[in-house]
């Protein structure tokens, strides 16, 4: 095939740059559920645990344990906030470097003590700031993924909004990943792709079409196990049916994960993330 | 080492007028101090310059020639290719700037791993090129670390990598986030078959890779002056409005903050990793590393290598004092 003929041929078999933003818009709608909202209808004795032990706390990232369909359940997940003062409270749920050390001493915990691991993703990335790289960016993100890689228990990591850079990568190394119906997993926003590749952040919508953030795309791609259905519309529609649905779908997950001896499904993680890309040889 | 120096350098610059300066600037002129080399000189100089000790950029060959032992690269996995299963177009379609990447460097992708000696110790080596869609981590990428890390456990040797890398490839989309974890994975089963694994941090090394298994190694040296980071200072100043520090993301800021282990100067560099590769393996003191004066193939580069050892290692940061 001739390089001209590729973009036609390219939006005719993804219908369009619509799909692909109707799902970036729907994932970071306003009135999603977001990772309290789930933990609190997933569990009504759910504590939240705070602080890196070293430099403090990071809002936009929560951690803590509840007790999850019978059993105690290591919960980690991004938080973004709903009215202004909690959305700047949350940092956008963009984390610092604290935020990853709270999740890995939460993942180290449940790893010793024997709970299943469950995270939600739902950020626009890792905090961009000074203070942050300052502290440790790159190596928190790396050294989460690497603890996550080697835990002797269940691990189950579901995309709930955005999923985007290795800001969500970094709580999202799984024995099973779930991507909610409308929502997004890539590798940089559409913005960020857009300001890069076509110099004007402008182009996002054709950026987010040429990404395929999609979860029937990330499925199809082999980046994730299930799709969780969402109510009519979207999950904002009906807070309660979307924390059932996913629910339902995460305690059948760690129901099958659960049959699998821990050395095995260690191994089978890993398998997974080594198996993951496209390339001719 | 030797007390008389002599380096023979021109100096474009502060000299000559300024229009001069800007029409005789090449890519063997140094952008912090505007001395000019000649590309032998370069070459035997390490791409550094001699008179302020900047390190200019290195690609994947010649790192390894200066790396590594004469005759010792065994490359693997040489023919692994981008499959393009986005059919990603931006501006262009993706498999077209793959070619016109690979006609220009002449590399597959931007990265080499094989196995090599240096200073006679077996070690596998993945050396990343920046010239390569600025060391873009895609699919290929991912899979040679991974071949890499699984070379090193097959015949029991330290794993080295060399990153200089923009981060992710953003035409493989979701496909070069994972490879963020993939290689997190081969690090993984290095660190369970107990192969240690130096990790040498070129500039610049941001995003994705930075956040990967650049930063898991059990040592991790940088080069001066080098961007370490996961955000680059443009990024950071849009996003966040904060004022960013002169050395923010440098080598030297990520040293005092603890982040990596060592600031080495290229000319340095290759004894330091035969030295901790060494180290890493126990240390058999029947097995010690050949250092560079006893190699035939760097000999030639002794008196100019001298210069620039001397100067880089002025300018390191206060290691006691940090």
């Amino acid at each position: 095939m001739t390089a001209p003929e590729r973009p036609r041929r390219f939006l005719r078999r993804r219908g369009g740059d619509g799909d692909a933003w109707h799902a970036v818009e729907l994932a970071r709608h306003q009135d999603r559920p977001y990772t309290l909202d789930y933990l609190a209808r997933f569990c009504d004795d759910f504590v939240e645990l705070h602080g890196d032990r070293a430099e403090g706390d990071d809002p936009a990232i929560v951690a803590g344990l509840g007790s999850f369909r019978g059993q105690t359940v290591a919960f980690v997940g991004h938080q973004k906030g709903r009215d202004l003062k909690q959305r700047a409270y949350r940092n956008f749920g963009m984390p610092r470097p604290e935020g990853y050390r709270k999740a890995m001493r939460v993942f180290e915990l449940a790893g010793r003590l024997g709970f299943p691991v469950v995270t939600l993703i739902d950020t626009p990335g890792a905090y961009p700031g000074v203070g942050a790289e300052q502290r440790g960016q790159s190596g928190a993100i790396a050294r989460s993924q690497l603890l996550m890689m080697g835990l002797n228990v269940p691990v189950v990591a579901c995309v709930i909004g955005e999923g985007s850079s290795g800001g969500a990568l970094a709580i999202g190394v799984a024995d099973r990943v779930l991507m909610q119906q409308h929502t997004i997993y890539t590798v940089i926003s559409p913005e960020g792709c857009a300001a890069i590749l076509w110099k004007d952040a402008g182009e996002a919508k054709r950026a987010a079409t040429a990404l395929r953030p999609t979860a029937p795309a990330c499925l199809a791609l082999g980046v994730i196990d299930q799709i969780v259905p969402e109510p009519g519309g979207g999950a904002h529609r009906d807070h309660a049916k979307a924390a059932d649905m996913l629910g339902d779908a995460i305690a059948a997950e760690l129901e099958f994960l659960d049959t699998l001896p821990p050395l095995e499904r260690r191994r089978l993680r890993r398998q997974k993330f080594e198996r993951m890309g496209a390339f001719l040889e | 080492m030797a007390k008389e120096i002599s380096v023979d350098i021109s100096r474009v610059g502060t000299e000559a007028g300024q229009s001069e300066t800007a029409a005789s600037r090449t890519r063997n002129t140094c952008p912090r101090c505007d001395s000019h080399y000649r590309e032998e000189e370069m070459v035997a100089n390490l791409r550094v310059c001699a008179h302020c000790g900047y390190h200019f950029p290195v690609t994947a060959r010649e790192r390894i020639v200066q790396l590594t032992d004469e005759g010792s690269w065994s490359e693997i996995a040489r023919e692994l290719h981008s499959a393009d299963a986005l059919e990603f177009v931006d501006t262009r379609p993706y498999p077209e700037r793959l070619q016109a990447a690979e006609q220009q460097t002449g590399l597959n992708d931007a990265m080499l791993v094989g196995s090599a000696d240096i200073g006679g110790l077996p070690v596998a080596l993945a050396v990343m090129d920046f010239t390569f869609l600025g060391g873009s981590m895609g699919s290929v990428v991912g899979e040679k670390v991974f071949r890499a890390a699984e070379l090193a456990i097959e015949r029991r040797m330290p794993l080295v990598t060399v990153s200089a890398s923009g981060g992710a490839r953003m035409q493989e989309g979701v496909l070069a986030l994972m490879q963020m974890a993939k290689t997190v994975a081969a690090v993984d089963e290095l660190r369970e078959a107990g192969r240690p694994y130096i990790s040498v941090l070129a500039h610049p090394t941001t995003g994705g890779v930075a956040a990967s298994f650049a930063a898991l190694g059990d040592v991790v040296i940088a080069e001066p002056g080098a961007l370490l980071s996961f955000s680059g200072p443009r990024v950071v100043r849009q996003t966040t409005r904060e004022d960013v520090p002169d050395d923010f993301g440098l080598a030297e800021s990520n040293f005092r903050h603890g982040h990596i282990d060592l600031i080495v100067p290229r000319p340095e560099l290759r004894d330091m990793v035969a030295r901790l590769a060494w180290l890493l393996a126990g240390g058999n003191p029947y097995r010690r590393p050949t250092l560079i004066p006893d190699l035939g193939a760097q000999r030639a580069m002794g008196r100019i290598l001298g210069g620039a050892r001397r100067r880089i290692t002025d300018m390191l940061p206060d290691r006691d004092g940090a």
